[in-house]
């Protein structure tokens, strides 16, 4: 079983942490990493920057724009993150976009991820009907589960269907909208919270988008296994560095 | 309107050949599959037809006339055509598109509308088109384009669109065009997004060739009553997404008798490092959601392009062409800013004419391509120039 569906399975709301590799300066990969976990984070995505990122706000637009005017480069993550497992052991998944997988070549990609250790993949722009059609046997074969979005415009019938194709965990995301830190969620958001909770899905599910703080994060784990933390931590390493994230961590879980 | 489904169109799928598709990401995905479920529904219906129709021939100017070009025929001998797409309200082809598009929004009950531009043509026709529907318009505009196209901004303002500088990334159309996705994913439900060429997920690339197809419709019965055939030699145009190429290629596009020539934006020079030219330096990759050729870096990013007309800027082109290039049914051949300009020029002083700079790009080939006498040719002059007298005055010391 891989690290991301062990972590699923222990009793706990989770919290994983987005952070965009090569920011704010181009060697923090790692250390960011090590930071992270011993901090209490329960799985980390690395943002693979990308100069086009459709999906996504203002904070992660502007971390990864320095990110590639640092130099971040495919082939230089994969080098940072080359002897990642022996000094970590908390669930690794890759973000990125498609174009950059597809120039580095996916199956070269996927091969990369398994000798490093990466666990799952996230390419919001990889259409889950190609993914079946072409890749799916690839990232099985190479251990890497990849995570489908669900909105709150997704069809019953399409949500079906991104379980069926789950091996790990749907990435839930909170509300028709880009990646930025939102300070609280409506009626419209919990009620889609709990809609999707009661289809009783095999996947457990994990909100992204919009959680900053501890309040989204109980609105959001009253109906959901977890969530993903992106803007709010670009934000505060922005502020604060990367030294030391606990408060960070423990005021969303606990304050 | 699609009457022909042949190997050059596009397929069940959305491709064509191995270009195309829709690579968006799920928040997308509601709003493009209710458009891919419809458009060719309501394309045929008879009121829509009708009142397309009625628009292009009423308020757009249609049909624009296929001219003769006498004095360029005799210089270049061969038999030149022209098919005035200058003539058309608001100066050019893009609101063959944007007059097809806010019929379809309305049909499918959006009360909103965003859209992108690069020079502000897209923009001007948008903007245009929400003023006569009394819908809301908003525009996506890079801020450096904003600077550099005051006038469509004007112009804009006073049909009663809103214009967004889009800041992000290298603050040009590209960016224009993430701002726009990014605004349709924040506003699912109510907007329609006004695509500016063939590009864009499918069925973006098809629906608005479709539209512009009006362009190839008429060149052969145009053709038909001047010279007794109704197919061209060639059919010249030039490409930024590839829209007016699109549009003048597409009842010729399965007749491979009809010579078909793109004309893309070489800029300084195809190895200069400031050029536009996708087919010669882009390789294939995804933008705004299709799989396409473009512009970018070994390591997939997408790279800022240069053409001294602002509509050529843009670094990919739609899947069709990408296609067309891959298959060799097109010829690709790259301008330079310098041919283009004196092209321009040329058509000035000969015809009477003042093209849009894109469009001088399509006749600079007359000079580096020979052709036999009677080979009948039509290049579509897909704007008129009054947008780029400033970069004309600039560049001549006029
Ligand atoms: C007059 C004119 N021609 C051509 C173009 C290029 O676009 P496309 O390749 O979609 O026709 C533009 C774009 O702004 C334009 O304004």
């Amino acid at each position: 079983m891989n690290r991301i569906n062990q972590k699923l399975q222990e009793n706990k709301k989770l919290i994983s942490i987005y952070f965009t590799a090569g920011y704010p300066e181009i060697d923090d990969t790692v250390t960011i990493i090590q930071n992270l976990e011993k901090s209490g984070a329960d799985i980390i995505e690395i943002g693979l920057p990308f100069s086009d990122p459709l999906a996504d706000g203002p904070t992660i637009q502007a971390s990864s724009t320095q990110a590639l005017k640092n130099g971040m480069t495919t082939e230089l993550l994969f080098r940072q993150l080359e002897s990642i497992r022996k000094t970590v052991n908390i669930p690794l998944i890759i973000m990125g976009y498609f174009n950059p997988i597809m120039q580095y070549g996916v199956e070269a990609f996927c091969k990369k991820c398994r000798e490093i250790g990466i666990d799952g993949l996230i390419i919001p722009d990889l259409p889950i009907d190609v993914y079946e059609e072409q890749y799916q046997t690839l990232f099985e074969s190479n251990n890497l589960s990849n995570i489908f979005l669900i909105t709150p415009q997704t069809s019953t019938e399409r949500i079906h269907y991104i379980d069926a194709m789950s091996t790990s965990f749907i990435y839930m995301v909170s509300s028709a909208s880009t990646t930025g830190a939102q300070s609280g969620f409506g009626n419209e958001q919990k009620y889609y919270f709990k809609r999707i909770s009661e289809m009783k899905l095999n996947s457990p599910l994990i909100v992204g988008f919009g959680i900053s703080n501890h309040e989204t994060f109980t609105q959001a784990t009253e109906y959901a296994n977890g969530v993903i933390v992106g803007s709010a931590f670009i934000n505060h390493i922005k502020k604060n560095g990367i030294d030391n994230f606990k408060k960070f961590i423990v005021n969303i879980l606990n304050k | 309107m699609k009457d022909l489904k042949m190997s050059y169109h596009v397929n069940k799928k959305g491709y064509y050949g191995e270009f195309g598709g829709a690579y968006i990401p799920e928040m997308l995905y509601p709003n493009v599959e209710e458009l891919r479920l419809n458009y060719q529904k309501i394309m045929e219906e008879p009121d829509f037809k009708s009142e397309f129709q009625q628009l292009l021939k009423n308020y757009v100017g249609r049909p624009s006339p296929l001219y003769f070009a006498k004095r360029l025929s005799e210089k270049y001998q061969a038999k030149i055509y022209l098919k005035r797409e200058d003539l058309n309200h608001t100066g050019a082809h893009k609101i063959n598109n944007t007059i097809g598009q806010i019929l379809m929004a309305k049909r499918l009950g959006k009360t909103r509308i965003i859209a992108e531009t690069g020079a502000g043509q897209h923009g001007v026709a948008t903007a245009t088109v929400c003023a006569l529907m009394d819908i809301q318009c908003i525009v996506y505009m890079g801020e450096i384009d904003i600077k550099r196209q005051a006038p469509n901004v004007a112009r804009m303002k006073m049909l009663g669109a809103e214009v967004r500088p889009a800041t992000s990334g290298s603050k040009t159309l590209k960016d224009a065009t993430n701002e726009a996705i990014r605004d349709w994913i924040n506003n699912p439900s109510d907007t329609h997004y006004i695509i500016g060429s063939v590009v864009g997920p499918h069925p973006y690339p098809d629906m608005v060739a479709q539209f512009q197809s009006v362009i190839s419709e008429e060149i052969q019965w145009q053709l038909q009553e001047q010279e007794g055939t109704n197919k061209p030699n060639y059919v010249i145009a030039c490409v930024g997404g590839g829209s007016n190429a699109a549009g003048a290629y597409y009842h010729f596009l399965d007749d491979e008798s009809v010579n078909l020539i793109a004309v893309e934006a070489a800029g300084l020079g195809i190895k200069s490092g400031k050029s536009a030219a996708t087919s010669a330096l882009g390789n294939e990759g995804i933008i705004h959601g299709s799989k396409t050729l473009l512009m970018q870096t070994k390591d997939g990013q997408i790279t800022e392009p240069y053409s001294i007309s602002a509509g050529l800027d843009y670094p990919g082109v739609g899947p069709m062409h990408a296609h067309l290039f891959q298959t060799k049914r097109a010829e690709f051949i790259a301008i330079s800013d310098d041919e283009a300009m004196n092209a321009g020029l040329e058509l000035c002083k000969m015809e009477g004419i003042i093209p849009a700079i894109e469009s001088s790009h399509a006749f600079a080939v007359l000079k580096k391509k020979p052709f036999k006498p009677d080979d009948i040719i039509v290049i579509n002059l897909s704007g008129r120039g009054d947008k780029d007298l400033e970069t004309y005055i600039n560049h001549f010391n006029l």
